[in-house]
């Protein structure tokens, strides 16, 4: 939205009137004027569409609107930070729902942005090889994930990762009993320490706990219904990304990378030092969107595994879904999505401020 | 340079002033077309016959959009009224729509879950006593729809839970009529015996909507005249049978047999026998037409014979504007005549006692399921419940690893907070 706002600002400056003169010169004015006329329309929708929707939510969050009729209606009282208040502190359900839903898009986030981004970023130097044979068919290839319908993947996958499904017949083959992946709400760190002989909570991390459930909880890692879905945005995501990779890589003319094989780098090297630093701007950009994304993540969810199995898979944006349209707890639901909104803007911010102080 | 830059600056802010103006104006424009146009909902008795019904259902597929509609256009012929029905994607997100716009469908269904939150948000009218025979409702049925002590819509149908068996499978493990289980003990021989090889005698969903029913055999409920009763001995008990039967291999959960439900899990042949209402039987006959099965009565538990009930009513909404016409509509969809129209077409049980010989008289192999209406009990329909259920199933998937106690006990804590708020 602020770029959009930008745009008239800089449309004079751009036209190459000199900047001391420009603010007194008619014809700056003229088209400083022009600028506003023509960015207006869009200016509008963006308004009305996502400015308008933004201050009606601040203020469902923190009202007791209860779905019927305006919410600016008179009858409709203003109860303050309470939706947040029981959301955070509130230690019943709807606080142990938030708790697990957090815990289970986190384990989400930190698998898949990953994942995703080395996935990318080696699918994207691979394709971009000269030598390479039907470069474009591969590229072709990876993409094509990106540009299916993410539900129809989502009903894929569900026959996939069934109990008697391809995978398990797959890995059936090397001797392993797969798991019944959607049906099955152990947390992977869990089985892990388990099969180490360990499955016991600790007392202390049975006992504290945050946002509602322990500590042992927040430990559990992703469900195995998660993992799968975990595979299932890398799967997707990555074709995407590599996209952008692609664009950074065909940025770096070919002497950088021939002046790093006369100096004898190998090829690893070439990757590590040569190509990911020049990469550095995509890599805020993949990582970003990644970031965002992933936090969001809902369709996968509405579609294919509708939280369960034991609430392993609900994450916040299907929770202030389920919270709003289903029980008609708006209030909550429109607290749910600001929570979440703050989550994001915070470790986007955390993140920006980690590669800026990486630079060398 | 700060006052080089200061006109264009003030313009700016000048622009932004308008572009604020202009939105105030449209915020200003849409409050008054949508959100504040109360004018209608003053004179609920629109009366004249001008107006048009909207019916907003939520379908168990095109047989019961077909026969919904049929029924809905003659009522409108005779009435004089144009009625149109239509069948929603995704009904609770269309009803929250319609309700935050002032403008909802007339006439909807609405689940017993959600009955109490559209009741307290003083979207629903409260018709049902008004309604004529409105007596002649299921008693259990008028509960699930009453809140506070108003009966708020007529029951549409319903479902009982009930036993369903695949016959070849109870042949073929030299089980006769003798061997019915009407006990928890004799349908834990009976599982056992029907278990071999990839069949599993008893497979059902693991969720409440299902084990619910052993506690109702129990004796036991969520919530006994207003109080959250999760944690009761009888509820331990039953799912510690459950619990008992998983143990021993001769019950086990859909999902971990790779089905979606018991239905399936039937029709496939990974189980011998299931726990299902009355929708299976449509189920059975679209997607597995050679099963051979017969319906039975649940077996009784300790308090005697149980089960489950599920119903959908017919909701009108408090801010329809043909709340008359609306009402007249509904019970000419809920007389006698018409429940057993719908029951030809789609299978579904009326939710008039009146009816019930025409059922039976109809579909003689279901007679289980109409038996369990005298003894069932309703999921409690309290606002926030349905919240507390969802949790409790999430509980009960990991039930043969769990402790029944420890399960209910935290479903406790949940259920008093719930009824509190």
């Amino acid at each position: 939205m602020s770029r959009d706002v930008a745009i008239p600002a800089t449309t004079p400056a751009a036209a190459g009137t000199p900047p001391t003169t420009r603010p007194r010169s008619p014809h700056g004015r003229r088209q400083a004027r022009a600028g506003w006329v023509f960015t207006a329309p869009a200016l509008l929708l963006v308004l009305l569409f996502v400015g308008l929707p933004v201050v009606m939510a601040v203020w469902v969050s923190v009202s007791g609107w209860r779905g019927r009729g305006s919410p600016f209606a008179s009858g409709v009282p203003f109860v303050g930070l309470d939706n947040y208040r029981t959301l955070l502190a509130g230690g019943g359900l709807a606080t142990q729902d938030l708790g697990t839903a957090l815990r289970n898009n986190s384990w989400y986030v930190v698998l898949v942005v990953p994942l995703q981004t080395v996935v990318a970023l080696l699918l994207a130097v691979a394709v971009n090889r000269r030598t390479l044979r039907g470069r474009g068919f591969f590229r072709t290839a990876f993409y094509f994930p990106s540009v299916t319908s993410s539900v129809a993947i989502v009903v894929v996958f569900l026959f996939l990762f069934s109990a008697s499904g391809a995978v398990n017949q797959v890995i059936g083959v090397l001797g392993i009993d797969g798991p019944n992946w959607f049906a099955d709400p152990r947390g992977v760190l869990h089985v892990l320490l388990g099969g180490l002989g360990g499955g016991e909570a600790p007392g202390a991390l049975a006992e504290h706990g945050f946002i509602g459930i322990s500590w042992w909880e927040w430990l559990a890692g992703p469900s195995v219904a998660m993992s799968a879905l975990i595979m299932l945005a890398v799967f997707t995501t990555s074709g995407t990304f590599m996209l952008l990779f692609l664009a950074g890589l065909q940025n770096i003319s070919a002497e950088v990378e021939e002046a790093a094989l006369v100096d004898g780098a190998s090829s690893f090297q070439r990757l590590r030092y040569v190509t990911v630093p020049m990469l550095r701007p995509v890599l805020f950009t993949v990582l970003t969107l990644g970031l965002v994304g992933t936090w969001q993540v809902f369709d996968q969810i509405y579609a294919g595994t509708q939280g369960g199995p034991a609430k392993t898979t609900i994450t916040p944006a299907y929770l202030s879904y389920t919270s709003s349209f289903v029980d008609q707890r708006w209030g909550q639901g429109a607290a749910i999505a600001f929570i979440l909104f703050a989550i994001i803007v915070v470790l986007t911010l955390v993140q920006r401020a980690v590669l800026r102080g990486d630079r060398t | 340079m700060v006052l080089h830059h200061s006109p264009a600056r003030r313009r700016t802010r000048a622009a932004v002033i308008a572009a604020a103006t202009t939105l105030g104006l449209l915020l200003a424009g849409c409050g008054g077309s949508g959100f504040d146009d109360t004018g209608g909902a003053a004179s609920p008795d629109g009366g004249s016959g001008a107006k048009e019904l909207q019916v907003l259902i939520g379908s168990s597929g095109q047989a019961e959009t077909t026969a919904v509609t049929q029924a809905a256009q003659a009522w409108g012929t005779s009435a004089g009224t144009e009625v149109s029905v239509t069948a929603a994607s995704d009904l609770n997100q269309q009803l929250s729509q319609g309700f935050a716009s002032s403008q909802p469908p007339d006439v909807f269904y609405v689940g017993s879950d959600v009955v109490a939150s559209y009741a307290a948000n003083g979207s629903l009218a409260a018709y049902g006593a008004d309604l004529p025979g409105s007596d002649d409702f299921y008693p259990n049925l008028r509960s699930a729809f009453t809140v506070d002590g108003t009966f708020y819509c007529a029951p549409k149908d319903f479902s009982t839970l009930a036993l369903i068996v695949d016959e070849k499978a109870w042949t073929a493990a030299g089980l006769t009529d003798a061997d019915v289980p009407t006990t928890w003990d004799q349908l834990a021989t009976v599982a056992g015996r029907l278990t071999s090889g990839d069949r599993t005698g008893l497979v059902t969903s693991s969720e409440y909507q299902r084990l619910g029913a052993f506690m109702a055999e129990a004796g036991g409920s969520l919530v006994t005249d207003g109080k959250a009763t999760a944690d009761s001995a009888q509820n331990v008990e039953a799912l510690r049978y459950v619990k008992s039967l998983l143990s021993a291999g001769s019950m086990k959960f859909a999902a971990d047999v790779g089905a979606g439900d018991g239905t399936e899990a039937l029709g496939t042949g990974k189980a011998a026998m299931t726990i299902e209402g009355n929708w299976a039987v449509g189920g059975i006959a679209s997607s597995y037409p050679d099963l051979q099965y017969r319906v039975l009565e649940l077996p009784a538990g300790p308090a005697g014979k149980g089960t489950l009930s599920f119903t959908n009513c017919w909701g009108i909404a408090a801010d329809s504007k043909a709340q008359d016409q609306a009402e007249a509509l509904v019970a000419s969809l809920t007389s006698t005549d018409q429940q057993l129209a719908f029951t030809e077409a789609f299978g579904v049980m009326p939710s008039v006692a009146s009816a019930a010989d025409g059922f039976r008289q109809q579909f003689p192999a279901q007679a289980a399921f109409l038996a369990g209406a005298d003894y069932a009990k309703t999921v409690p329909n309290e606002a926030g419940v349905s919240d507390v259920v969802k949790d409790l199933n999430a509980q009960l998937e990991g039930l043969a690893a769990g402790d029944p106690a420890e399960i209910l006990g935290s479903t406790q804590t949940n259920l008093e907070a719930a009824l509190k708020g």
